[in-house]
């Protein structure tokens, strides 16, 4: 797995690429952890270079995404997400959680 | 001989980017689809991922050992370890439906595991240890 992140003027954007699983998931929330200790909470996950991702991934983004809205101070938003990855967001029932847009561009201009 | 194939790999989260390989292969050689495969392997890596951290838990020493092979139709992947046996009645099924701010952050990975696989069946022995058999009806 690899996670990178960039600070755009008002939102954050991480792109995360490879496998999320239980042994890579705690990368991906300490990525998360970073920003939001920097009190952002408007961040941008561009899913499109992801072929895999557990529960132990959708824990963490579930467990971010609550953390971000509170007092709706901000929101985790998905972008580029892969079929395969929309078909386990839909089994986990996170589909209608998460707001999810076609490109970062317009995730990023959606805040 | 019927094709069978098998890995046994130390309990450590490292190592299921080792079995979803080896899983994702062991199924298209066996006839299942790209996608079918895809799922096989997901069921595979959230029970593995339950072993290693419940069975047998952070830091301790212990080896699992994964099997794919074909009975009849179906793709069978048996995984066995010796780790504390595992009680899937005593895990509630996530509840999908309630917003977000009631969700429990857990319990997905017996979801997959079910929703993924046509049969899931969990078996433990004394003896022998624990076993987990789950089963895919291969697409014609």
């Amino acid at each position: 797995m690899d996670v990178k992140a960039r600070q755009l003027k008002r939102v954050d954007l991480v792109e995360v690429s490879g496998r999320v699983d239980s042994a890579t998931a705690p990368q991906l929330e300490a990525a998360l952890q970073a920003i939001m200790a920097q009190d952002r909470f408007r961040i941008v996950v561009d899913l499109q270079g992801l072929e895999y991702l557990s529960s132990a991934g959708l824990r963490v983004l579930v467990a971010a995404l609550k953390q971000a809205r509170r007092w709706n101070r901000g929101d985790i938003r998905l972008a580029n997400v892969p079929p395969r990855i929309q078909s386990v967001l839909q089994l986990a029932g996170l589909d209608a959680i998460f707001r999810i847009y076609d490109s970062a561009v317009d995730a990023v201009g959606s805040f | 001989m019927p094709e069978r194939y098998e890995i046994t790999v130390p309990s450590d989260l490292a190592n299921l980017a080792c079995i979803a390989e080896f899983v994702t292969h062991a199924a298209l050689r066996l006839g299942l689809s790209e996608q079918q495969a895809f799922e096989v392997q997901m069921a595979t890596d959230e029970a593995c991922a339950n072993v290693m951290e419940h069975a047998y838990g952070p830091g301790v020493a212990g080896s699992l050992s994964i099997a794919c092979e074909l009975e009849g139709d179906d793709l069978v992947v048996t995984i066995r370890d010796r780790g504390r046996p595992f009680d899937a009645k005593r895990v509630p099924p996530p509840d999908l439906t309630r917003p977000l701010a009631d969700r429990r952050v857990g319990g997905l990975g017996l979801h997959f595991m079910h929703k993924l696989m046509d049969r899931v069946v969990f078996h433990h022995d004394a003896e022998t240890g624990n076993e987990l058999r789950m089963y895919k009806r291969r697409s014609p």
